[in-house]
């Protein structure tokens, strides 16, 4: 099917939209406006409950609404296109953003936890720390409640991010999911300078890779003439657009470069090596609620969207970046788990295994299946639960003087036997990490190195297992250090966990059990499975075209 | 496989239908109710001291009630419907890989499954009385129900992961029991020893699982047994020889037999259910199961066959030289289960003799553990049957249960014994040619073996004069140790005559194990050369003992030795072979080897740590926390993923 390179055509009337599949994009678009409404009309007092109660309320009707979406789509389809083919709704693009929004709320809890009227973010940003002015703001009790309605619209780019359907809103999708994160990064309450250059850090570097992945967008239209992910499968198909068929020449390298720059910008957001960089100093310098948020919901949105475009528009050329996720697999895996051996630092650690897991969730993309696909869901769900829980818990160890999050893994010792509940949970939430049978980490690594092996990618999976191995090592290091090494003199203190953190931490727990003990009921009624239901990816094809081409 | 006539054939095993029932899809109740028992009673700690061996008895009696009726339920259907497959917990599905927990309720394993809640729940019975002094209680009660949790697991498994999940667990419990009583230097060290050896046998049957699941692909019975067919003869003998030795190593049949006797450290209740009527017998269990692959690879059935007869053989001669009534009975023990062995490693025609001789022996064997405790306990926990005798008055309960067992397993006419005996000698005959002679022969011998040094037992311990310890004064057992020795001795009567008469069991059991009934014709066994010649040399052992052990007095003290006789004293120098032959050089080898782990293994180990942790500090070096360093890191990953992406594989 070769595309249709006519020239525009005028449209008579406005587009078709189905605002009921737009609903929940809807719904926290509106929370943020409305956010942004109340900074400006309700008096500083009483804001923060009210912007509390709009995000988690938002977010809550967002996750009825998707879950509802699911009945109205047609049956023996995967979904369907919205908005004039700018969007898909379909079985895998709904768990992604089920996904998001329960592990948004829950990160919530996280951000609202607010101990003696002080949260984990700066009273006000705009002061020079250290000065007269921010210790006044902080005498005053001063709160940033503009965090919620960043976070709406950070939550609304995420959900956009793997349900796009052509370039350019994956592009405004990437966008409006990074900018708020750039600027919540740098709202610590604490060690400010820090925060304030990881947000820097973070914005030149997410701004570096979004030109990449740009440019590549213009090649990659270049070479099929549209953007939208449909067309451009087609168009790879039929060997590119009309002008690079017959005598036109040949638009391939058009198309790898293409490839290749866009792989750059996705890569760069799931933090693969060597796009990683920003992960660790990122992850340290922001407050840790957004540390939370960011390990969880915005890697499911990242490998949302890498999982669309290379199923979907790069679906039809896998044999020509295979190698090159095949390379930055292994390199991500490899580099990034013999980093962390040394790392000192809870937060740091976190990041580094944050990379470790995308590679091996890398390895699904690589077998380019639709077991690899659910193996890539059921392992980010997983993770995600289980990091926020481990979050959750490094907020609450602090040093005995200043009260600030305690970071060095050294000092750690003896939390064990002070706090055997809290360090418990940790515990349980690292063996999840290492991929210990009985945990989701387990069924998680499982279900994406069995599609790797199925695909074909039996080397990738080998080094995969070493470098879990090497991961079990500073996992297990750290269980170590909490139970069995004897407190030093200025041990952690432990905040006692407010009703907010304690029940993260909690949901953390369960779910981590529950989906390692009981994990039948996800893989097989939510997750796309090649022997029952429709196949996942061809069909949003098939979709995305018809709408193109009607 | 060599076959000589059409009942040799065997019959495809029934295929397991989905449990529809209530009983038999709760089945997992089974399990979980002894293993809650002994969660509670472990975790509960002293709260439970007053309650806890009472809750732990009547757990399994509430299974063996629930094994009642999911045997009225397997009744209730067709014979070829009686294999049912029970779900129990899917843990997940992945690809093609699923991994759970699935059990499978057949004849065969409710055969068990009986056996092993009633022995146990009527050994829970007797144990109430037989401990009730001991600060341990709790712990011992704890135990016991853990076994028969674990056991039941074994029997139960639809695969074998989960049959080796229960064969551990059957040896840690073992292995606890033995010993109980670890303040005595040498429970402590039995209790290593059974440990040790089964360690052995447990790594034959792990890697014969391991070359199933590579090369049959499967674990699970069905479809390992339906992979058969396909296989290789050298895959399917190597497994059968490596099941073989799991099986030699928890049936303590030659060549990893020695730990057995030193069980008999343990306390009598553990005697009687671990180690003469449940567990020892798991090696039977194993080998009638896994019957399809013996039957594709005979050499491995041969040696089945040789390695029962000559544990039958040597067991018989070691009850017959030992003065101490447990070790004794532990001999026989062995030599009963090499003669179960012998009928498994027949093929299909000798899988029920095999399976109704072991159920008749749990209950005549389990009998005189209990009864030998009775005494024990009379004669102040001695041990030394030249230390007994003339007890049949002061203890007229143990000694009236205790002959009926006695009679039962010398295979008198008409009890228990000697109608499942009588099957296996018939079956070992019915194979024909030399092989069927000298196997026949063999059981011969063994029966005649048995009826020597049971008469000799029986003679010496409640015979004879009085030979007590000073202040010694034997008196009965209480009520709840001798009620569970007089079920035992009635079912060592009757149950061998209820089970054969019609072929009742053998209708019941063939469908499931791929056998085709056996007829037990009770005239034939009158007649038959063979059936007189087995009458006959009972008659002749019997006599023998009746001749050295009543006629004459016994010494006090064990009379010098002839060349035989200190042989199975030493247990056929069993433990001198094992020690010269395998812990000398083993701690040989374990000093080389600590010294290559040393210098080489521990070198390279911390190489590799080192060279990790050098690695990791140069690559974090690239982690500067400049921007621009980060940039540039981009850079090059682009000029990677160009690179890549440029070069065709």
């Amino acid at each position: 099917m070769i595309p249709h390179m006519d020239l525009p055509v005028v449209t008579e009337g406005p587009p078709e939209i189905n605002w009921w599949l737009l609903a929940p994009l809807l719904t926290l678009f509106a929370a943020g406006v409305l956010g942004v409404l109340f900074e400006a009309f309700v008096p500083a007092r009483r804001r923060r409950r009210l912007q509390i109660g709009l995000a988690a309320l938002a977010l809550l009707a967002a996750f009825v609404l998707l879950v509802l979406q699911i009945g109205t789509l047609p049956e023996g389809q995967a979904g369907v296109t919205v908005a004039a083919g700018v969007l898909a709704v379909d079985r895998t693009v709904i768990f992604f953003q089920g996904t998001i929004t329960v592990l948004a709320l829950i990160s919530l809890l996280l951000i609202a936890e607010n101990r003696d009227g002080r949260d984990a973010f700066a009273a006000q940003a705009a002061t020079v720390p250290g000065s007269e002015e921010e210790r006044a703001h902080i005498l005053a009790g001063s709160q940033h409640t503009e965090v919620y309605p960043l976070v709406m619209f950070a939550v609304l780019g995420m959900l956009m991010f793997p349900a796009s359907n052509d370039f350019l809103t994956m592009f405004i999708a990437l966008e409006v999911m990074s900018l708020p994160l750039y600027l919540l990064c740098g709202l610590a309450r604490r060690r400010r300078l820090f925060s304030q250059e990881a947000a820097v850090k973070y914005f030149l570097l997410g701004a570096f890779s979004s030109a990449f992945f740009l440019f590549g967008i213009a090649l990659v239209y270049g070479y099929a003439g549209s953007v939208n992910f449909g067309t451009i499968r087609a168009a790879v198909e039929a060997g590119g657009a009309e002008i690079f068929q017959g005598e036109g020449g040949d638009g391939e390298p058009l198309l790898l470069m293409g490839i290749g720059l866009v792989a750059i910008g996705l890569l760069f957001k799931v933090g693969a090596v060597p796009f990683h960089n920003w992960k660790p100093d990122v992850y340290q310098g922001a407050p840790t609620p957004i540390t939370a948020l960011m390990a969880s919901c915005t890697l499911v949105a990242a490998f949302g969207a890498l999982l669309r475009v290379f199923f979907v528009p790069f679906g039809t050329s896998a044999a020509s970046w295979e190698p090159m996720l095949w390379a930055v697999a292994v390199l991500t895996m490899v580099a990034a788990a013999v980093i962390a051996v040394t790392q000192r630092d809870i937060k740091r650690l976190l990041a580094y295994s944050s990379v470790v897991h995308a590679g091996f969730i890398l390895t699904a993309v690589v077998a380019n299946s639709t077991d690899g696909l659910a193996g890539a869901m059921f392992y980010l769900a997983a993770y995600g639960f289980t990091t926020l829980g481990a979050f959750a818990v490094v907020t609450l160890v602090r040093t005995k003087d200043g009260g600030q999050e305690l970071g060095d893994l050294e000092r750690w010792a003896g939390l064990g036997r002070r706090s055997p509940a809290l360090a418990g949970a940790l515990a349980l939430f690292l063996l999840a990490f290492a991929g210990i049978p009985l945990t989701s980490g387990f069924i998680g690594k499982f279900a994406v190195f069995e599609a790797a092996v199925a695909a074909g990618a039996t080397p990738l999976v080998v080094v995969g297992v070493l470098s879990s191995a090497v991961t079990a090592f500073f996992y297990v290091r750290i269980i170590v250090v909490m139970f069995f090494r004897d407190p030093e003199g200025d041990g952690p203190t432990v905040v006692r966990a407010g009703a907010a953190t304690g029940g993260v931490i909690t949901i953390g727990v369960a779910a981590t059990l529950l989906l390692g003990l009981y994990p039948g009921p996800v893989l097989d009624h939510l997750l796309p499975s090649s022997e029952t239901g429709p196949e996942p990816v061809a069909v949003m094809v098939d979709q995305a075209s018809t709408d193109t081409d009607g | 496989m060599a076959v000589t006539s059409h009942a040799y054939l065997a019959a495809e095993p029934a295929v397991a239908t989905a449990a529809d029932s209530a009983v038999l899809s709760n089945a997992w109740l089974l399990i979980a109710l002894p293993l809650a028992g002994a969660a509670i009673l472990l975790l509960g700690g002293r709260r439970t001291d007053k309650w806890g061996p009472w809750l732990a008895t009547a757990l399994p009696v509430a299974a063996f009630a629930w094994a009642l009726l999911a045997l009225f339920d397997l009744l209730g259907r067709g014979a070829d419907a009686r294999s049912v497959a029970v779900p129990v917990y899917q843990w997940f599905a992945v690809g093609d890989f699923s991994a759970g927990v699935d059990l499978l309720v057949d004849p065969l394993s409710i055969s068990f499954v009986l056996l092993i809640t009633f022995v146990g729940s009527l050994i829970h019975i007797y144990s109430l009385g037989y401990m009730s002094e001991d600060p341990g209680k709790r712990r011992f009660f704890a135990y016991l129900n853990l076994f028969v949790a674990a056991m039941l697991v074994l029997v139960l498994a639809d695969n074998f992961v989960l049959l080796f999940l229960g064969w551990e667990g059957v040896g840690l419990a073992s292995y606890l029991l033995i010993g109980f009583w670890q303040y005595k230097p040498t429970a402590a060290t039995a209790a290593k020893k059974a440990f040790l050896i089964n360690r052995v046998g447990d790594i034959g049957l792990l890697v014969a699982i391991m070359i199933m699941f590579t090369a049959l692909g499967a674990v699970s019975f069905s479809d390992v047994f339906a992979a058969v067919p396909g296989a290789g003869d050298g895959v399917l003998l190597a497994v059968g020889l490596l099941l073989l030795l799991g099986a030699c190593g928890k049936s303590a049949q030659l060549p990893l037999q020695a730990w057995l006797l030193d069980a008999m450290e343990g306390p009598t209740p553990v005697s009687a259910l671990i180690h003469a009527a449940t567990m020892v017998t798991a090696g039977v269990y194993l080998i009638v199961r896994a019957g399809p692959v013996f039957e594709a690879a005979p050499v491995a059935q041969t040696v089945v066959t040789v390695v029962g007869a000559a544990t039958m053989i040597a067991g018989g001669i070691i009850a017959s030289a030992k003065d101490d009534i447990k070790k004794s009975l532990a001999g026989s023990t062995m030599s009963q289960i090499g003669m179960m062995v012998l009928a498994a490693g027949l093929g299909p025609v000798g899988y029920v003799a095999a399976i109704a001789h072991l159920v008749t022996h749990g209950f005549f064997k389990a009998g005189l553990f209990l009864g030998a405790g009775s005494v024990m306990h009379a004669m102040n926990d001695g041990v030394d049957m030249r230390r007994y005798g003339a007890l049949r008055k002061a203890m007229p309960v143990t000694f009236a249960t205790f002959g009926l067992g006695y009679l039962a397993i010398i295979g008198f006419p008409l009890l228990s014994g000697w109608w499942t005996k009588e099957s296996i000698i018939s079956a070992a005959f019915g194979v024909g040619g030399t092989r069927g002679l000298v196997l026949g022969t063999a059981v011969i011998v063994g029966a005649a073996l048995t009826a020597f040094y049971m008469s000799r037992m029986v003679f010496m311990t409640f015979f004879g004069e009085k030979r007590w310890e000073e202040g010694v004064h034997p008196h009965e057992s209480p009520v709840s140790m001798t009620a569970p020795m007089v079920v035992l001795a009635i079912g060592s009567v009757a149950l061998g005559a209820f089970m054969t008469l019609g072929d009742r069991f053998a209708n019941f059991l063939a469908p499931s194990i791929g056998a085709h009934p056996h007829h037990f014709d009770v005239a034939h066994a009158f007649t038959a050369p063979y059936g007189i010649a087995a009458l006959a040399v009972m008659a002749g052992g019997v006599a023998l003992a009746w001749v050295v052990y009543l006629r004459r007095p016994v010494a006090r003290t064990a009379p010098k030795a002839n060349l035989v006789t200190a042989f199975a004293r030493e247990e056929l120098y069993g433990n001198q072979i094992n020690e010269g032959l395998l812990m000398r050089p083993g701690q040989v080898l374990t000093k080389v080897l600590l010294v290559v782990e040393d210098k080489i293994i521990d070198g390279a180990v911390n190489g590799l740590g080192t060279g990790v942790r050098d690695s990791s500090r140069g690559l974090g070096r690239a982690q500067t926390g400049f921007a621009r360093t980060y940039a540039l890191t981009m850079l090059l990953g682009a000029v990677i993923v160009a690179a890549t992406l440029a070069v065709r594989f």
